[in-house]
């Protein structure tokens, strides 16, 4: 599928990145001769240097015949001027990324309409979104919604002494009497999607699915934080403090948020009358311990620097912060990050990415099913996907036990109406059913690609 | 420096120059040649066999490529084509010096042309079809060509198709490295075979038609007649001129046309210079030589054969140019040096870099009257990255200094023959042309050179066909540590 991306910076080149490594036809296009440079060696795609809102630009990257048209530059405007200008020149899809609070409220449904942007996206008001869902629930490390966030997917690091420690999925199933489906273990750099033989170890970041009243149960048995954190600080005003601060107050937390920018203070401060807004360097650790760094519940490092955010976020652990979490946007950060010892943290930049391999691939599709969501799980190297399943779907209304699956993947979750159902060999899939599938080296576009065929 | 890669490389590129032979191997058997038959299978059984066993001991532990890799598996790739290539020969006992073989097939490779054959009509049929098809792989490039039939090819091959293609800039047509080698290679496939069907609708014969149309393709030069076209009609000859000018014009053109279909795409710069020169340098010609044709019509159509032959650096003659008078000589000897338009499967300098350059002269000199002003230098409609100006000027003064050097070392080698054929034999070769001045004009050969001159002149074939930098890279012992 050919698709066009306006504008390279951090997030345009991870999507560009993520949907080159699908397979797909990918132009670039960038106002600095130096990026496309470097993208035209390291990528195979198709480059083009100017502006992107320029028609004679987005020609000459063949507009006209684009299935989709992603514009993801730093201005709001331009992003949206040039998905007008491709869908008028004949691009069937475009995506847009707009962030200036101001055209996030009621306007993005009229601007959405009159300029036929097909999604519009604003990476940090999703950031945010995923920050609030993790301070929820601070045990966890991550957590994945799907279907409109009423099933969800959560990932936890099993303790150095985890009462599962040595045990098979199946002899926890029974000693614990736990209804919960393990989706993937990630130990090391190794992915597994386990079977009911699988040893867990301790040292473990697992996923799995459960039923709401069962994940407070399983928090409760390995001794994971189950309180929603009430006393939260953050450094560095970005747009993304700015929205979860807003879902933070109105759920009733306190907030502390402390950046180095006095002007930004002060308009922070107009916005959220009810925050707490610090002029200060967060580098200092006198100001946060003065702060009161020890006696909060969540300490959030969102500042503009990747590096800045891994070393408070390392700096707060150590003063034993009942829940830190970081934004990092670089991958190669993401990994170290990880392996030093970080586990939970916020991308914005791979938020956006599944984003985008979702939207392309639900325009593969083939028959039967559609791509709902989708998540990249352990460092990317297995997915969690939805899929709407229509009546044209093959496999309808076989019990599971009877249909053979491809090799590393796995159904974990059916949603029907307001049922979630955590599937075993007897359940079927039904129309109208979303499914929930988990995928490791596979890039699945339907859900019938996840299935062998009958047993 | 990741070997294994370029190693495995290599022997896909073996397997492939094996390939190739099934084309002479199918012509040895309609003409019933035997001992040509039996050279060409075993060739191709020990480069497949070769190949194949260099793949297996070679796989690259990670696919990652850059520019030195991307340039050493291009040069070396050469190097090995070139060498199996010549193995029939010698096999044959056609050739009998390793050296006259490896000649012979670097200049098929390279599209040049040059030859050593003395007689070249007694060769057998089969031999002569493969001279002309090495012309045609190599025009468009043998890796291009693997690259669009191989599967799984690394995400950074961008590289290779660099180093590869000539021109100062690489511009993909679609944004996959292996779909854009695709559709050149259709491109180039279709022009052949009209051009093919011309020639037979002109009378020529099936095997004289491939053999022109697979030389005239890659801009090579190789005939099967010892008077390479002079022996056909006039509507051949005219044939022939139209073809050499459309393979020395860049393809992205006829891409841009055929998708777009509008005749937009031929309003290039580059484009009508190329024409410009051609019909200038055409005019002069046949101004300075009507006297010595009967008719008008002969004169126009012997000095656009010579033109278009030259600049696009095929080299075929319908006359001896020797004999021509020295204005004559000396604008088709500057032609070789301007050769054909980027992405063409012309050699010399290529139409855009000399547009380029002269530009660049230009801004010096407003540059100096005034030594404020800010000047872009602008080409297509758009301004050239000062980068690519920096390249050019940087490939020029190179090329010259590459030429001087050969120029240098050939009269140590060859002091037998004079300055007029020492220095225009770097040129034709360099430029990837075929015929010189002097002793090795159109009408003789390349025979005379020793050994060592042969060897000498065959790498400055491949260093113009790469455009230089490859080679000399690959030969740097820096390229090869391990990083």
């Amino acid at each position: 599928m050919k698709i066009i991306i306006v504008g390279c910076g951090k997030i345009g080149l991870s999507v560009l990145r993520r949907l080159i490594n699908e397979g797909h036809d990918v132009v670039a296009i960038d106002k600095s001769p130096e990026i496309i440079e470097e993208i035209s060696t390291a990528y195979d795609a198709m480059c083009v240097v100017g502006n992107g809102a320029d028609s004679d630009i987005l020609e000459e990257a063949g507009a006209g015949d684009a299935e989709l048209v992603v514009a993801v530059t730093g201005v709001d405007e331009l992003n949206m001027l040039s998905c007008f200008l491709a869908k008028k020149m004949g691009a069937k899809h475009t995506i847009s990324r707009i962030r200036t609070p101001e055209y996030n409220d009621k306007s993005l449904v009229f601007l959405k309409e009159q300029l036929e942007i097909s999604m519009a996206l604003n990476p940090d008001s999703l950031a945010a979104d995923e920050l609030y869902k993790m301070l929820k629930l601070p045990g966890a490390l991550s957590i994945d919604t799907f279907s409109r966030r009423s099933f969800e997917m959560i990932e936890i690091r099993l303790h150095d002494d985890s009462p599962f420690d040595g045990m098979t999925l199946m002899e926890i199933r029974k000693k614990f009497d736990a209804k919960f489906l393990v989706c993937t273990v990630q130990r090391e750099d190794e992915v597994f999607i386990p079977d009911g033989n699988f040893v867990l170890r301790s040292g473990d970041k697992i996923n799995f699915t459960a039923q709401q009243t069962e994940v407070l149960k399983l928090f409760g048995m390995l001794g994971l934080n189950q309180k929603q954190a009430k006393s939260v600080m953050i450094i560095g005003a970005s747009r993304i403090a700015f929205y979860l601060a807003k879902q933070l107050i109105a759920s009733g937390s306190t907030v502390k948020i402390v950046e180095q920018n006095r002007e930004v203070c002060e308009k922070f401060a107009s916005l959220l009358p009810q925050a707490i807004v610090i002029h200060g360097d967060g580098a200092k650790h006198d100001l946060l311990l003065e702060e009161g760094l020890l006696d909060t519940d969540a300490f959030i490092t969102l500042t503009g620097m990747d590096e800045e955010n891994i070393l408070l976020a390392f700096y707060a652990a150590s003063h034993n912060v009942p829940q830190v979490i970081s934004k990092v946007n670089k991958p190669e950060l993401v990994t170290l990050a990880t392996t030093l010892g970080i586990d939970s943290i916020v991308s914005p930049i791979k938020i956006v990415s599944d984003i985008h391999s979702r939207y392309a691939r639900a325009l593969d599709n083939s028959l039967g099913s559609s791509v709902e969501t989708l998540y990249k799980l352990c460092d990317g190297k297995a997915e969690a996907l939805e899929f709407n399943v229509t009546s044209e779907f093959e496999y309808c209304d076989i019990p599971l036990k009877s249909l053979a699956m491809k090799k590393n993947t796995l159904i974990c979750g059916i949603i029907r109406g307001r049922k979630n159902i955590i599937p075993n060999g007897d359940d079927v899939i039904l129309p109208g059913d979303s499914v929930v599938v988990i995928a490791e080296g596979a890039m699945l576009s339907s859900l019938a690609e996840a299935i062998e065929g009958k047993r | 420096m990741n070997r294994k890669l370029v190693f495995n490389y290599l022997g896909k590129i073996s397997v492939a120059s094996g390939a190739f032979m099934l084309v002479p191997i199918i012509c040895a058997l309609v003409f019933r040649e035997y001992n040509s038959l039996f050279a060409f299978l075993v060739t191709a059984v020990i480069s497949v066999a070769a190949g194949l066993a260099v793949c297996k001991f070679s796989k690259p532990k990670s696919n990652l490529m850059y520019t030195k890799e991307g340039f050493a598996i291009v040069a070396l790739a050469w190097v090995v084509m070139s060498f199996f290539g010549a193995i029939p020969f010698i096999i044959t006992g056609d050739l009998t010096s390793l050296a006259d073989a490896f000649f012979e097939t670097v200049s098929g490779y390279t599209t040049t042309g040059a030859t050593i054959l003395a007689d070249i009509e007694a060769l057998p049929k089969s031999m002569l079809l493969w001279r002309s098809f090495t012309h045609w792989v190599g025009g468009m490039g043998v890796i291009v060509f693997v690259m669009a039939i191989l599967p799984n090819i690394s995400d950074r091959s961008v590289h290779i198709m660099r180093a590869e293609m000539p021109g100062p800039m690489f511009g993909k047509l679609v944004p996959k490295s292996r779909d854009t080698a695709k559709i050149l290679y259709l491109i180039y496939i279709v022009m052949t075979f009209t051009l093919a069907i011309f020639l037979l609708a002109g009378g020529m014969p099936l095997y004289e038609s491939l053999v022109h149309a697979f030389s005239t393709a890659g801009t090579g030069g190789f005939s099967c007649n010892a008077d390479s076209i002079l022996g056909y009609s006039a509507y051949i000859q005219w044939v022939i001129i139209v073809f050499m000018i459309l393979f020395g014009v860049n393809f992205n053109l006829y891409y841009y046309f055929l998708v777009k279909r509008s005749f937009a795409a031929f309003k290039s710069t580059e484009l009508a210079v190329y024409l410009g020169i051609i019909v200038a340098a055409s005019a002069a010609i046949c101004l300075n030589i009507s006297n010595l044709f009967g008719t008008l019509s002969e004169a126009i159509r012997h000095s656009a054969f010579a033109v278009s032959a030259i600049i696009s650096t095929t080299g075929y003659a319908t006359v001896d140019f020797e004999l021509w008078p020295e204005f004559s000589k000396a604008i088709l000897f500057m032609l070789m040096f301007i050769g054909g338009c980027a992405g063409s499967t012309g050699g010399g300098l290529k139409v855009s870099r000399i547009i380029l350059l002269v530009k660049l002269i230009f801004s010096e000199i407003r540059y100096m009257l005034h030594p404020r002003a800010v000047t872009a230098v602008r080409l297509e409609g758009k301004t050239v990255e000062k980068s690519t100006l920096n390249s050019v000027s940087t490939y020029f003064a190179f090329f010259f200094v590459c030429y001087i050097v050969i120029f240098i070392a050939l009269s140590i080698f060859q002091p037998s023959f004079g300055f007029k054929e020492n220095f225009t034999a770097v040129a034709t070769c360099m430029n990837n042309v075929g015929p010189g001045f002097g002793k090795i004009g159109p009408a003789s050969s390349f025979a005379e050179y020793s050994t060592a001159s042969k060897v000498l002149l065959s790498f400055t074939m491949l260093l113009g066909r790469l455009e230089i930098f490859p080679l000399i890279l690959t030969c740097l012992p820096h390229t090869w540590t391990k990083d």
